[in-house]
């Protein structure tokens, strides 16, 4: 039962993703923008899969709700009208194909060198949310914190850079 | 059908990361750029998870926390930036911004 849905999302998850990146039906920004919210939905049953039960509502919460409505704000914002179909730059394919290659060539070795397997012992481990939030209150508190500046400096930066008068 | 083990994740955080890389590198739309940085963020996330699953141990599902938090943050600086640029240039093509280009 939980091959199948391992299968159903990881192949759900690959889909939109490519979706977002290669739409043969529509080069709009938005579209691409819904078809990654059901790339990461999917991903959040991945995540539910891997019994990190908080992660996955973290995941939806903030990537799918905040991130993406940030996202589809500003698409609508900007008003790009339908774009007309621009030839891709061969140079652009061929350096991509050749990084991931490069990339795909890195993952072939390190998983074919290490010891895994099907007689690899998989420790069982508790992914509910008293263990994590206590090592993150404990262990991690201080880049806990240091998150939170963060994510205040980016808010002032935010506001900075759309102030319209930049001087 | 085979059991999903580790390397099955692997392959999975593998392969949409080479979908997000191959966005990155052949759209020349910015905001599509963007969504497919996130792929690739989210590409790392599945690979960390599911080694935090399958090595017992809760560091990796810490430092996913850490990673979505920092996605959000960029996330909203770039698309200020982008903002900014469209104001400026009324274009949000990379084709359209060689200022810097010799």
């Amino acid at each position: 039962m939980q091959d199948f849905f391992f299968y159903l999302f990881s192949a759900l998850t690959l889909l939109c993703g490519t979706l977002v990146v290669a739409n043969p039906f529509s080069r709009n920004p938005v579209t691409s923008a819904m078809f990654l919210v059901l790339t990461i939905t999917s991903m959040a049953g991945l995540f539910v899969l891997l019994h990190a039960f908080f992660l996955a509502a973290v995941q939806i919460l903030v990537y799918a709700g905040a991130v993406m409505v940030l996202f589809l704000f500003v698409i609508m914002l900007l008003d790009i009208k339908e774009e007309q179909q621009r030839r891709i730059k061969a140079f652009g394919l061929v350096s991509g194909g050749a990084s991931v290659a490069a990339i795909a060539g890195v993952f072939i070795f390190s998983l074919s060198r290490s010891k895994m397997g099907p007689g690899a012992v998989v420790v069982e481990v508790d992914g509910a949310t008293r263990p994590l939030g206590r090592l993150l209150f404990n262990q991690y508190v201080l880049p806990f914190e240091l998150l939170s500046v963060l994510l205040l400096v980016a808010m002032v930066g935010v506001i900075l850079l759309s102030k319209r008068d930049l001087k | 059908m085979m059991h999903a083990g580790l390397e099955h994740y692997l392959v999975v955080s593998f392969l949409l990361f080479s979908i997000g890389l191959i966005g990155v590198v052949a759209r020349r739309n910015l905001l599509v750029i963007y969504m497919s940085l996130e792929l690739m963020l989210n590409a790392a996330n599945l690979a960390l998870v599911a080694m935090s699953r399958f090595n017992g141990n809760l560091d990796g599902q810490v430092l996913v926390f850490f990673i979505i938090t920092v996605a959000a943050a960029e996330v909203a600086v770039g698309l200020a930036l982008i903002v900014a640029l469209f104001r400026k240039r009324q274009s949000a093509h990379v084709e359209d911004l060689t200022s810097l280009k010799l």
